[in-house]
C-alpha cells in the first residue's frame, strides 16, 4: 500500500461547546466523522475530557458560510462610526442616579 | 504484600466472604478489560478511534480501582488495590472469559465491548439499588460511563455490519466468534445467591433476557445474524482461564514481582 | 478551524509586493493571521511544514510512552499515564486540525509521514528502556516542551496560537507526572535510584538537542522570527530550560551527564558542555534506533484501519440516502 491516497477521509465538523448552563456554545475546533452521531461522539471524546462543557453541536463545515476577509471594511468599519449606539456617547450630569 | 498474596492462593479464597468475590469478579472484569482496551494506544485505526478507546480504558481501569480497594476492604487483611491487581496469579483472577479475549481487529474489539457494556450497564443499573451503600456509590458512577460505552460500541457495530462488505463479514465474524463467550456473564453461584437474597446485589439471571433484547435491537440495526444456540463456555469466574490471561498477567504485572516490596 | 483559504485571483507583481508589505507590517505589530486572510505563499508553506511536524511529533511521541501503559507499576500510575498519552494523541489532532486551515488534508500529512517525507522531533526515536523512562520524559522532555510552546502561543497564526494555548493548559500536568515518578524513584532502593540515574543518563543530551540547531546554524529561525510564528531563538529556549531543569535536577540528587556544566554568575545563566550535532543529525537522517519502528507502527495503524474508515464512510452515505428518502 503506498497511502490512503484520499478518498478514506471522514468529513470535517465544526465544534461547539457550551462550557456551563447560561453561556453560548462557543467553537471549540473541528474534527472528522462519517456521521453526525459519530462526529458528537468524536468531539465529546476529544474536545471534553475535562469537563469542559454540558452541551454540544456539531456542524457540518461545509454548512458554515462565512464572510470574506476583503469584505471586512466593507461589512464592519461603517459600524465603526456609530459611536451614539454606545451609551459613553451621551453627556449627562454626574449626579443623575440609575442612568 | 507478598505474604498476605501468598495466603489468599488457592482453595481459600473460594472461602472468603461472599462480598469479597463479588467485588473481585467485577473488579477483575474492568481490570483485564481496561487493560485490553489500553493495549490500542497508537495502534487504533484513527487518531479519534485511540482517542476513545483510551477513555473507555480509563473508565473501566477507574471502576477497577474502586472495586479492588473495596474488595480488599470487605476482605480485612490489608490488601489495597494494588496488591489484588499485581499479587495474584491466574487461579485467582475472577474475570469472565469475554473480557480477556485479545484484542483481534477493530470489529472483535468492538462486538467484546457491546457484549460486555450492554451487561455492564444493566448489571450496575440494577446494582445503584444495593443496600451496601459502597457498592451503590460506585455503581451510581459506573452506570453512567457504561450507558456511553453501550453507545459507543454499538453505534459502531451498526457501522460495521451495515458498511461495506468487508466490514460486515469482519463483524459477523467478531460476533460468532465470541458468541459462546457471553452465557458466563450471566452464571450465578452460591455467592450471588447469597449476597442477592440480602439485597446486596442483583440477580444475574433476571438480566439476561433484558440483554439478550438489547442486543437483538443492536444486531439488527446493524444488519447483523444472531448466532445459532450453542454450547456456551465459561470457567472465568472459578480462575480456569484461557490460556492468554497468563501473559496479560505476566505483563500488566512485571515490576512490582520483579522489585517486591519497591514503591513507586 | 475549518476555513479554508480562498483560492482569490493572482494579484499581479505589484500588487503582490504591496500586499507582501502590508501583511509584514501587520504582522510585526503583533497582528493575528486567520485562515481566509491573505498570506505569502512562503508563509503558509512555513507554517504546514512546521505545524505538521508538530502534529507528528505529537502522535509518533505516543509511543515511546505507550510501551509502558502496559506494564505501569501501579493502577494509579496506569491511569495517568494512559490519560497522558491520550492527551498526546488529542494534541496532534489539535495540530493536525490547525494544519487543515491552511489547505492541506490530514490523510496527505499522515502519509508524509509515513512515507518519510516529513519530519518529526527525534527525541521519540529513542527507546524506553526501563519505568524511569516514563519519569525522564514526563519531566524533560515535557518540560521541554512547554518552554518551546508557551513561546507559541503567541504565534502570529491565530489557529496554531490557540491550538498552542490549549495544549500548554493541557500539559500542565504531563510534567508534574513525570518528576513525581522520578522522585519516587530516587526515594526508592539502589535498583530504583539506578534506573533513575540511567534515565537521566540517556534523556539528558537529546533533549537538549530538541530545541534545534544554535541560532547561527539555522536558517529558518530569522524568517520566522520577523513573521512571529517564532517569538524566541532556539539558543534562547535551550537555556530557559536549562536554567529551570539543573535545580530540580539537584532535589531529585541527580547528576546531569555534563562535566562542563556550571553556573556562570556574570551572565545569570548555566554555560553547558559542547553539543554533539552530528548525533542530532545522524538521528534526525534516520539513523537513530527506533525510527523506523514508530514509523512502521503509523503504517501499520493506517493500512490495518483503512477497512475501518471506509465501513464508516459507507454507512454515513447509506444513512445519509435513507434521509433523503425518507424526505422524499
Amino acid at each position: 500500500m503506498t497511502g490512503k491516497g484520499g478518498g478514506h477521509e471522514w468529513p470535517l465538523y465544526e465544534v461547539f461547546i457550551r462550557s456551563r448552563q447560561g453561556l453560548n456554545h462557543v467553537h471549540a475546533g473541528s474534527i472528522h466523522a462519517s456521521d453526525p452521531e459519530m462526529a458528537l461522539q468524536n468531539a465529546r471524546d476529544v474536545y471534553t475530557r475535562r469537563n469542559e462543557g454540558v452541551s454540544l453541536w456539531v456542524v457540518p463545515s461545509t454548512a458554515i458560510t462565512a464572510s470574506a476577509p476583503c469584505d471586512r471594511e466593507a461589512l464592519f468599519d461603517p459600524a465603526g462610526d456609530k459611536v451614539y449606539r454606545h451609551p459613553t456617547f451621551y453627556d449627562v450630569p454626574d449626579d443623575v442616579e440609575h442612568l | 504484600m507478598s505474604r498476605s498474596a501468598a495466603r489468599c492462593t488457592g482453595t481459600k479464597a473460594a472461602g472468603a466472604p461472599a462480598l469479597f468475590q463479588y467485588c473481585l469478579r467485577l473488579g477483575d472484569n474492568a481490570l483485564v478489560l481496561g487493560h485490553r482496551l489500553s493495549e490500542w494506544s497508537s495502534r487504533a485505526p484513527t487518531l479519534e478511534i485511540d482517542i476513545a478507546l483510551s477513555n473507555l480504558a480509563l473508565d473501566l481501569i477507574g471502576q477497577a480501582r474502586m472495586l479492588l480497594s473495596y474488595a480488599g476492604e470487605a476482605e480485612g487483611a490489608g490488601r489495597d488495590e494494588d496488591a489484588l491487581a499485581y499479587h495474584r496469579d491466574v487461579l485467582d483472577f475472577r474475570n469472565v472469559l469475554l473480557v480477556e479475549q485479545p484484542n483481534g481487529d477493530f470489529a472483535h474489539t468492538i462486538a467484546r465491548h457491546v457484549f460486555y457494556a450492554v451487561c455492564a450497564r444493566a448489571m450496575y443499573e440494577a446494582l445503584c439499588q444495593s443496600r451496601d451503600t459502597t457498592l451503590a456509590a460506585i455503581a451510581a458512577k459506573a452506570v453512567k460511563e457504561m450507558t456511553y460505552h453501550e453507545r459507543y460500541a454499538g453505534e459502531w457495530l451498526v457501522r460495521l455490519g451495515d458498511g461495506t462488505r468487508e466490514s460486515r463479514t469482519r463483524a459477523q465474524a467478531a460476533i460468532d466468534r465470541l458468541w459462546p463467550l457471553t452465557g458466563e456473564l450471566f452464571e450465578t453461584d452460591q455467592v450471588e445467591n447469597e449476597l442477592s437474597a440480602r439485597g446486596i446485589v442483583p440477580d444475574m439471571s433476571g438480566l439476561q433476557p433484558l440483554w439478550r433484547a438489547r442486543i437483538e435491537e443492536i444486531l439488527a440495526r446493524a444488519t447483523l445474524a444472531r448466532p445459532e444456540e450453542c454450547p456456551m463456555l465459561s470457567g472465568g469466574r472459578s480462575g480456569h482461564h484461557g490460556e492468554h490471561l497468563g501473559h496479560l498477567l505476566a505483563e500488566l504485572q512485571y515490576l512490582p514481582r520483579a522489585y517486591p516490596g519497591a514503591v513507586w | 478551524m475549518s476555513e479554508k483559504p480562498v483560492a482569490g485571483t493572482v494579484p499581479d507583481e505589484k500588487e503582490a509586493a504591496a500586499l507582501e508589505a502590508a501583511f509584514d507590517a501587520h504582522v510585526a505589530a503583533n497582528g493575528k493571521v486567520e485562515p481566509r486572510d491573505w498570506m505569502p505563499e512562503a508563509y503558509r508553506k512555513t507554517l504546514i511544514r512546521q505545524i505538521s511536524q508538530h502534529a507528528h511529533s505529537e502522535v509518533i511521541g505516543m509511543q515511546p510512552e505507550g510501551n509502558w501503559i502496559t506494564r505501569a507499576p501501579s493502577l494509579r500510575r496506569k491511569a495517568v499515564l494512559l490519560a497522558k498519552v491520550q492527551d498526546e494523541a488529542g494534541h496532534g489532532l489539535y495540530l493536525y486540525a490547525a494544519a487543515e486551515t491552511l489547505g492541506v488534508s490530514r490523510d496527505e500529512m499522515e502519509d508524509a509521514l509515513i512515507e518519510g517525507r516529513a519530519k518529526y522531533s527525534s527525541i521519540f526515536n529513542y527507546p524506553t528502556l526501563t519505568w524511569a523512562d516514563i519519569g525522564a520524559i514526563g519531566w524533560l522532555v515535557d518540560s521541554a516542551a512547554i518552554v518551546n510552546q508557551l513561546a507559541l502561543c503567541r504565534c502570529s497564526y491565530g489557529p496554531y496560537a490557540r491550538a498552542m494555548i490549549r495544549i500548554c493548559k493541557e500539559e500542565s500536568f504531563h510534567q508534574r507526572q513525570g518528576f513525581e515518578i522520578m522522585m519516587a524513584l530516587c526515594n526508592g532502593s539502589g535498583e530504583q535510584k539506578r534506573m533513575a540515574q540511567d534515565a537521566m543518563d540517556r534523556w539528558w543530551w537529546p533533549v537538549v538537542m530538541m530545541f534545534g540547531p544554535p541560532d547561527a546554524n539555522s536558517p529558518n529561525s530569522a524568517q520566522s522570527m520577523k513573521w512571529r510564528i517564532k517569538h524566541k531563538s532556539n539558543d534562547e529556549l535551550r537555556q530557559a530550560f536549562i536554567d529551570q531543569t539543573v535545580p530540580q535536577a539537584e532535589k531529585l540528587g541527580l547528576a546531569i551527564p555534563d562535566p562542563d556544566l556550571k553556573w556562570n554568575e556574570a551572565r545569570g545563566h548555566y554555560d553547558i558542555g559542547e553539543i554533539d550535532w552530528e548525533e542530532f543529525f545522524n538521528v534526525v537522517r534516520g539513523n537513530g534506533q527506533c525510527n523506523e519502528q514508530r514509523i512502521e507502527r503509523r503504517r501499520a495503524a493506517r493500512d490495518e484501519g483503512l477497512w475501518v474508515c471506509d465501513a464508516a464512510l459507507a454507512y454515513g452515505e447509506k444513512q445519509r440516502a435513507r434521509k433523503r428518502r425518507e424526505a422524499a
